[in-house]
């Protein structure tokens, strides 16, 4: 599985949603992620790939990870996945 | 209704091992916070907290002793004894009977279970010490505080996460105001400062990597700290007749709960609580001079505080005082309220109030006098200390100088 399905997959689960039903485009307020939801998707993205996701709850915006979509997301994950390989 | 007042106070914590030391590093605006000093700090994210140094259990307890008490009953014992001495009091007889032992941890004998699961899940080991029950135990500290004075009324101990040492001070407020114990000794410890306390609040991603700022525009969340602070409570026309040293009056307390979320705090909640404390203290607001934030320097916590202060303060809120000490000797979990009650007394007592260290740069969203870095000289007729656990139970205390 490509590291962009695998993300989808996790974002749906923590959504309650069908992967098929997650765009890359959708924000996760639409997803209806909360900020609780979205530390335990980090935390599930960081056990699947085994990667350290550089995120602050205090402060969302101002962290090293994009969240604001799916797209910027998987964005995200790919590059933290590369740099562990590099 | 019975006044209730303290005649005694102790501490141990990241700023000092007494209350004079910890008071002189409010004052000075000290920084407890530092590097960790544990086992496997290299695979913590968070390196920083707020520990006990310079502390020697084997120097003050023996062998026997050592097998019985786990960090947080150390501490216990530790403050204890500098509040009871200072109280001057000795229990027996019917004093005995009717004082009791009421103390708030969140966590209880964690370094116990963190050492203990470490040697049969990490080791492989398959016995543990016979002892690890009742040394991990949340009313391990309260009962042996309550063997070592021979207090033999009304003890137990309370949790409510940040908020327990609040909670307990206000049973032991009630059992003492109502006439039912002359005397309570109270407040709370907690020694959640260990590897796998710190790994789990890792997780929450809210804890700091570089410092607690409490309403500053750059601060980035908690920082962990331990300690125990105690307190002798104790009616006022019973310490008036043995012409014991009144530090303080405890005037009122309430709790509320925000029935709402696990994490998040709520602004209603928080200004019930505070509202409530005044009320049952019967403090106009614009007396009060002095507040002990609960300011844990998250985001979400300090602009809800503010927000909640501002509501029920109205036009006072531009005109009193409210800091964090967290920022000084970091978040003490169950024993915090009591830690923190020591600048409150400090303000009535000595004039002096505790400053926000580290704080940087204005949050228009926490738009209040958090005493900025350097301690301020004021007097000050009453205080309020505020803590707002998760799980949404808030509790805050009024004082009153005497």
């Amino acid at each position: 599985m490509d590291i962009r399905t695998k993300v989808i997959e996790i974002l749906a689960e923590q959504a309650v949603l069908e992967p098929s039903d997650v765009r890359e485009e959708m924000t996760l307020e639409e997803l209806g992620i909360d900020s609780m939801g979205l530390v335990e998707s980090i935390f599930a993205i960081e056990e699947a790939f085994d990667i350290s996701v550089p995120f602050n709850a205090n402060d969302p915006q101002e962290s090293d990870f994009d969240i604001t979509s799916v797209a910027r997301i998987a964005d995200g994950v790919e590059r933290l996945v590369a740099d562990q390989k590099a | 209704m019975r006044r209730v007042v303290i005649t005694g106070a102790g501490t141990i914590n990241a700023l000092g091992l007494s209350v004079p030391a910890t008071l002189e590093a409010m004052r000075e605006g000290r920084c407890g916070i530092g590097p960790l000093e544990m086992r496997d700090v290299d695979r913590l994210a968070v390196k920083i907290g707020g520990q006990v140094k310079g502390f020697d259990p084997e120097a003050v307890f023996n062998r026997q002793q050592i097998a019985l008490y786990d960090r947080y009953t150390q501490f216990t014992l530790m403050a204890a004894e500098e509040a009871i001495r200072q109280s001057g009091l000795e229990f027996d007889g019917e004093l005995a009977a009717k004082s009791g032992v009421v103390l708030g941890t969140s966590g209880g004998g964690l370094t116990t279970q963190d050492e203990n699961y470490r040697a049969v899940y990490e080791e492989g080991k398959n016995r543990v010490h016979p002892f690890v029950v009742p040394k991990l135990m949340n009313n391990a500290a309260c009962s042996h505080v309550s063997m070592q004075y021979n207090i033999k009324g009304p003890s137990f101990t309370v949790a409510s996460a940040c908020s327990s040492s609040n909670h307990a001070m206000g049973q032991a407020f009630w059992f003492v105001r109502s006439g039912m114990a002359p005397v309570m000794v109270t407040g709370g410890s907690e020694s959640m400062l260990c590897f796998g306390g710190i790994k789990a609040w890792e997780g929450l991603r809210v804890m700091s990597k570089d410092g607690c700022r409490p309403f500053s525009a750059t601060r980035n969340g908690m920082v962990q700290g331990e300690g125990a602070g105690i307190f002798v409570f104790e009616d006022y026309e019973h310490a008036k007749a043995r012409g014991a040293e009144i530090l303080a009056e405890v005037a009122g307390f309430a709790m509320s709960s925000d029935a709402a979320d696990i994490v998040m705090p709520s602004k209603q909640g928080a200004a019930r609580a505070i509202s409530g404390a005044l009320s049952d203290a019967g403090i106009a607001k614009d007396k009060i001079g002095y507040i002990n934030a609960h300011g844990t320097g998250t985001a979400a916590n300090d602009k809800t505080e503010c927000a909640a202060v501002a509501d029920v303060f109205g036009t006072h809120a531009d005109d009193l005082m409210i800091s964090s000490t967290k920022s000084m000797h970091g978040h003490c979990i169950g024993a915090t309220g009591a830690v923190e009650l020591l600048a409150c007394i400090m303000a009535l007592k000595d004039g002096v109030i505790a400053p926000t260290i580290g704080y940087e740069e204005p949050d228009p969203e926490c738009a209040l006098d958090c005493v900025p870095n350097e301690a301020r000289e004021a007097r000050i007729e009453a205080a309020l200390s505020n803590a707002f656990a998760f799980g949404g139970l808030n509790a805050v205390l009024a004082l009153r100088k005497v």
